[in-house]
């Protein structure tokens, strides 16, 4: 436990990832296998089933500390973390104990969670008691389920590939197979012999596209740009080779599981194919809020139900393998054919019979027709324009058609690597800008705890603020500060975790779409609000009303 | 009407026609301590501690008025009794003890009970109100032996210096500064100051305190990659800091106590090394006073209010200007 504890201690004291990597490789290559299989299990964000609640733990968490139950909370308040607060809280032991990470695990925490509540109160005393400092917050972290240390998967990732000797995206592969925490299984994810996982593996590098600040006119003939609908969703690859269908997404994070439908419709495209696109929630014919698509992020599991309630497709853009080949070399309007004529091939194809499949519909591809049933695999439709003027028309519908805007890509380009400038560029719609007054104020979370950063806003209605967005970004860390400590000096009552202020600040409040909702209080939800600036220039009774908000919903048509 | 009272200038003394750490320029201001959320230009007059009059002068200017008193001396107003008793929080920081026919009143100012070199001790005075900053009041504040918090600030040097790269420790540059350069092992490399510190320098060792030997920023590019650089966080992300080359930043704070508080401002190392009582602290000096009743200003105050209650103190909060240890920021508290 010592030694896993010094790990957390040094991934946790730099914020440099090549020194988080080496921490990861030197723990990796030291610890014993059982011990580093717990390890990795954890820093995986994998779980152990939940061994107590936490009324419980803080229970006795605040009998070992001898602190009133409202002491206790008003601690965790300000810590934002139950685990630290409990190893903050605790009174300092003597003793350390020497027992390993893996049987810590199997002699203590997993035979709490069906021992009896004396039975578990002892263990958990015991444990307490015996491990002291950072230990004692590691132990936490694992029962409470919230291990996380600012480690990104990835350098998990990176610092087992080197340990193995293998390519990142072999080792990512490796992880995505079937292993528990054991010292078998952990060697077989460093030695495994898979020949050619490789190649099945490996994404290519995204191209990123820039922000176009001026005219779009500077970029010269509107007939030498492909242009598209800007989506926002998940800007993913799908991989389909020797037989399997993976899916990366921008973070270099493998999603497939997240993804079922995606993965299922993949089978159906030919092998040695990659496509570069968007992952976005789809109801019908329209691409619904980012909202919808996160309610189905970071799932290995997704049921029947999450599916239906929330289907996602994906729409693609660009074909980067063809045959195996690769074709980013290859001029835009060239990969363009090839992506149109291989969807449309795909769409001809069967699915794959995949365990649990349920194949509702043959036309996964409606190209060019009217759509029919929902296709989980789209094209990004190229956008026709004569001019510039008539593309920055079509622009101007961006936000009835749930987009970001238009982006304009050089149909003579290759595809690049990063961000690199001149062929690939977002021309966003400008947000939608209201000044708002702050009304409420909570304590941040994670990074932010302790410190006010989640701010309530409100608009003025009949002469009195209602309450139209919530907001947590936009400000500087100078801002940050001045906002909480005017927070913490005008506070005029409290709901909880609640602190409401005096109406002085002045915000102005960028947000993409206004749409009418039964759920919020003014009838309105805004969508991406944030903080533009600060209007220090401006007393509260200047700032917007609600009727200057509801101006900006849009007209019928408008999709939930 | 009691002994002292929160104004609009300040905590007032009617009697005695005095204020403490006022927040507005007044006639005649009782000064704790150095710290600009206590001491604030524009007024006619300043009491303070004598060790205090340096550090003071340099942060009000030299024209003003300050007179002094050494700890446990005493002045007369109207009839009340002003005495100056050391709080430890910086040089020259007092607690304020006022008596007006028998009745004692304290003021803490800011403080800690852990003794170090920058300053004298805590002593704790008693009295029948005490009025005591609650800065660190919560039972996660609990500080460990400052010689522990100095041997992971010199065992981080030393690291740093081995992956060559120098050392950022942010610090408050009046108080704090000082009390590192004081504790760290000088021995390991050379230190720089920012002028922030530097400036106040010349009166710690006017007052008697044993500081190391600064070297000239200038040679900083010489000495890269070794030295240890004491600096007020308001220059993170400055050319001043950017001279260093490459660097690991930390912070020397009580707020380091938490996780968090180091992560959201993106630091390698926080420190929990800080100037005020932890909550241990606090609970023990409110009882060494023998006070009946306690009012408590700028911090955690319901909840060190509550917890008095609960244990058979009469405890109020009381509503003060005075901020205590910013959480961010890392220079010392601005006037809010």
């Amino acid at each position: 436990m010592r030694r896993f504890a010094q790990l957390y201690t040094a991934l946790d004291e730099t914020n440099r990832t090549s020194e988080k990597v080496a921490a990861l490789e030197a723990y990796f290559r030291e610890a014993d296998a059982t011990d580093a299989a717990w390890a990795l299990h954890f820093l995986s964000g994998r779980k152990v089933p939940r061994a107590i609640t936490s009324a419980l733990l803080r229970g006795w968490a605040g009998e070992e500390a001898r602190l009133p139950t409202w002491l206790f909370e008003e601690c965790y308040e300000a810590v934002g973390d139950l685990a630290e607060t409990v190893a903050l809280l605790l009174p300092e032991s003597a003793s350390t104990l020497a027992l390993p990470l893996h049987a810590l695990i199997s002699e203590r925490l997993l035979p709490m969670r069906d021992a009896a509540e004396p039975v578990k109160k002892e263990l958990l005393l015991r444990t307490w008691r015996e491990l002291s400092g950072i230990e004692r917050l590691v132990w936490n972290k694992m029962m409470t389920g919230g291990f996380r240390v600012g480690v990104a998967q990835t350098l998990v990732v990176r610092a087992l590939a080197a340990v193995a000797g293998v390519e990142q995206a072999i080792m990512a592969h490796r992880l995505l197979g079937k292993w528990q925490p054991t010292a078998e299984d952990f060697w077989r994810l460093l030695h495994e012999s898979d020949v050619g996982a490789g190649e099945v593996a490996r994404p290519y590098p995204f191209f990123l596209a820039s922000q176009l600040e001026g005219e779009p006119a500077a970029l010269g003939e509107v007939a030498a740009w492909q242009a598209e609908w800007k989506w926002d969703g998940i800007r993913a690859q799908v991989i389909r080779r020797r037989g399997e269908v993976l899916i990366w997404s921008r973070g270099d994070e493998i999603v497939t599981e997240s993804f079922p439908e995606i993965t299922e419709a993949g089978s159906t495209l030919a092998d040695g194919t990659v496509l570069d696109g968007e992952i976005l929630a789809w109801q019908g014919d329209t691409p619904q809020p980012f909202a919808s698509l996160q309610r189905r992020l970071g799932r290995k599991i997704v049921s029947a139900r999450m599916r239906a309630a929330f289907p996602v497709v994906f729409v693609a853009y660009d074909l980067l393998e063809k045959a195996g080949d690769d074709l980013r070399a290859r001029p835009l309007r060239e990969r363009r054919t090839f992506l149109e004529k291989e969807l449309q091939a795909a769409a001809q194809r069967p699915l794959a019979a995949a365990p649990g499949a349920v194949c509702e519909t043959l036309d996964l591809f409606d190209f060019g027709g009217a759509p029919r049933a929902l296709s989980p695999l789209r094209i990004s439709e190229t956008l026709r324009a004569g001019s510039w003027e008539a593309l920055a028309a079509l622009r101007a519908g961006s936000r009835e058609r749930q987009v970001e805007g238009i982006m304009l890509k050089r149909l003579d380009s290759p595809y690049g690597v990063g961000r690199q400038r001149g062929d690939w560029w977002k021309w966003k719609i400008d947000p939608l800008m209201l000044d708002a007054v702050l009304i409420q104020a909570q304590l941040g979370h994670g990074r932010r705890a302790s410190l006010f950063t989640d701010y309530t806003f409100g608009l003025w209605d009949d002469g009195k603020l209602v309450p139209v967005a919530k907001a947590y970004s936009g400000l500087t860390d100078a801002e940050i500060l001045e906002v909480d400590a005017f927070v913490r000096a005008n506070t005029v009552d409290r709901f909880g975790p609640i602190r409401v202020v005096r109406p002085e600040l002045v915000f102005e409040l960028a947000f993409e779409a206004v749409q009418q909702s039964a759920r919020h209080k003014a009838g309105l939800a805004v969508r991406f609000p944030r903080i533009n600036r600060r209007r220090a220039d401006k007393n509260p009774a200047e700032a917007d009303t609600l009727a200057n908000l509801r101006a900006l919903v849009r007209a019928p048509g408008n999709p939930g | 009407m009691t002994l002292l009272n929160v104004t609009a200038r300040g905590l007032y003394c009617a009697v005695g026609d005095f204020y403490v750490d006022p927040w507005k320029a007044v006639d005649f201001a009782v000064t704790t301590h150095a710290h600009s959320d206590h001491a604030r230009a524009g007024s006619a007059c300043y009491l303070a501690a004598e060790s205090s009059r340096g550090v003071l002068q340099e942060r009000l200017g030299a024209c003003v008025r300050i007179e002094t008193l050494p700890y446990g001396g005493c002045v007369t107003r109207n009839g009340v009794a002003i005495s100056l008793h050391p709080a430890g929080h910086i040089l020259g920081s007092a607690q304020v003890r006022v008596e007006y026919r028998g009745e004692v009143w304290v003021v803490s100012g800011d403080f800690k009970t852990q003794a170090e070199a920058t300053c004298a001790p805590f002593e704790p005075v008693r009295c029948h109100t005490f009025i005591t900053e609650s800065t660190f009041g919560l039972p996660i504040y609990r500080w460990r032996p400052q010689a522990e918090i100095f041997a992971d600030i010199n065992a981080w040097w030393r690291g740093n210096q081995a992956a060559e790269r120098m050392s950022v420790l942010f610090a408050y540059s009046l108080g704090k500064a000082q009390r590192v350069l004081a504790g760290v092992d000088a021995s390991i490399g050379p230190i720089f100051v920012h002028g922030a510190v530097a400036k106040l320098l010349p009166h710690y060792a006017a007052a008697g305190v044993a500081l190391p030997e600064i070297e000239a920023v200038e040679s900083a590019r010489a000495l890269a990659g070794r030295g240890l650089v004491i600096a007020p966080g308001s220059v993170d992300g400055t050319p001043w800091l950017r001279r260093f080359g490459e660097t690991s930043k930390a912070f020397a704070s009580g707020w380091m106590m938490v996780r968090g508080a180091r992560r959201r401002q993106a630091l390698d190392r926080g420190f929990a090394l800080s100037d005020h009582a932890d909550w241990d602290g606090l609970i023990a000096s409110i009882r060494a006073t023998g006070a009946e009743r306690v009012l408590v200003t700028h911090g955690s105050a319901g909840v060190l209010v509550r917890w008095l209650r609960e244990n058979g103190w009469k405890a109020d909060v009381l509503a003060t200007r005075f901020v205590g240890e910013a959480s961010e920021g890392r220079d010392e508290p601005q006037a809010a």
